[in-house]
């Protein structure tokens, strides 16, 4: 790693990571909470390969891989998701598939 | 080359927040994907090349692409030329495009002096594919077993269920 310091790069992560949750909490839309979810994993995994940078090891962007491929898969799954609630209910909130709330 | 990571962390942070707060799903799709183009290049600035350039193929390609499909299909049932119109309106396009203009020249000056940056520690493909297929390779076998669940799991969910459409009781 050059010049910056290891915990400002964490720092980002962390902002990032932040910025994600908020978006999952404060959004209802279905395609904004999986875009959310997009920006979580993506800051994991820089935290990873910023740490990984820092000792001079494989190990981290390792662990950024098997992340991408966990993110492709959520992914998949959640957009199938989506396309069901939208035929279901006719909407992307997810509020409108509440039944299980009682 | 601390300046270079500030300002990408600038960019990314900028573009993330606009991500969350647009209404817009198709601005903050291209928003998002500046986000991640940023990252991309903080990860060439930290000796990552591989990631950087598999941030940019898997995430800043395969899955916004996936995303707009998406997107795209859900629409279908609007006036398509007004809005093929609305996504011409330079308000769209503007800020992403900025952002990436920063992102750009940012790309250029590190390109320029690349020898400068690294400080010796750039861990290359070749270090993270001996890894990858050496003590991780369970890792990636639970991975590709990961992928094939998620592949089933989308094609069954997407599934039209054309019991419940003919207006049966689903099984």
């Amino acid at each position: 790693m050059s010049s910056v310091p290891m915990a400002h790069g964490l720092l980002l992560a962390g902002v990032l990571f932040g910025l994600g949750l908020v978006g999952v909490v404060a959004r209802r839309n279905i395609v904004f909470m999986l875009l959310s979810i997009e920006v979580m994993l993506n800051a994991a995994g820089l935290a990873f390969v910023v740490a990984g940078s820092r000792w001079g090891q494989a190990d981290g962007q390792a662990m950024f891989l098997l992340i991408l491929a966990m993110a492709a898969a959520e992914v998949s799954v959640g957009l199938a998701l989506l396309i069901q609630l939208h035929r279901r209910f006719k909407t992307v909130d997810v509020d409108a598939a509440s039944n299980l709330q009682g | 080359m601390s300046a270079t990571f500030y300002l990408l962390a600038a960019v990314a942070v900028i573009a993330t927040v606009l991500v969350i707060t647009h209404t817009n799903a198709v601005h903050a799709l291209l928003y998002l994907i500046v986000s991640l183009l940023a990252v991309a290049l903080i990860f060439f600035t930290l000796g990552a090349p591989f990631v950087a350039a598999l941030e940019l193929i898997i995430y800043a390609g395969a899955i916004m692409v996936l995303f707009i499909f998406v997107m795209m299909l859900l629409n279908l049932g609007q006036a398509a030329t007004q809005q093929e119109r609305r996504w011409l309106d330079p308000r769209l396009w503007v800020g992403p495009a900025i952002l990436t203009i920063v992102l750009l020249a940012e790309l250029a000056v590190t390109l320029s002096n690349t020898n400068r940056l690294a400080g010796g520690s750039v861990v290359g493909p070749k270090q993270v594919g001996i890894l990858m297929f050496g003590p991780y390779l369970l890792g990636v076998e639970l991975a590709s077993i990961l992928l094939l669940a998620g592949l089933v799991g989308a094609y069954h969910l997407a599934r039209r269920d054309t019991r419940r459409e003919r207006g049966e009781k689903p099984a």
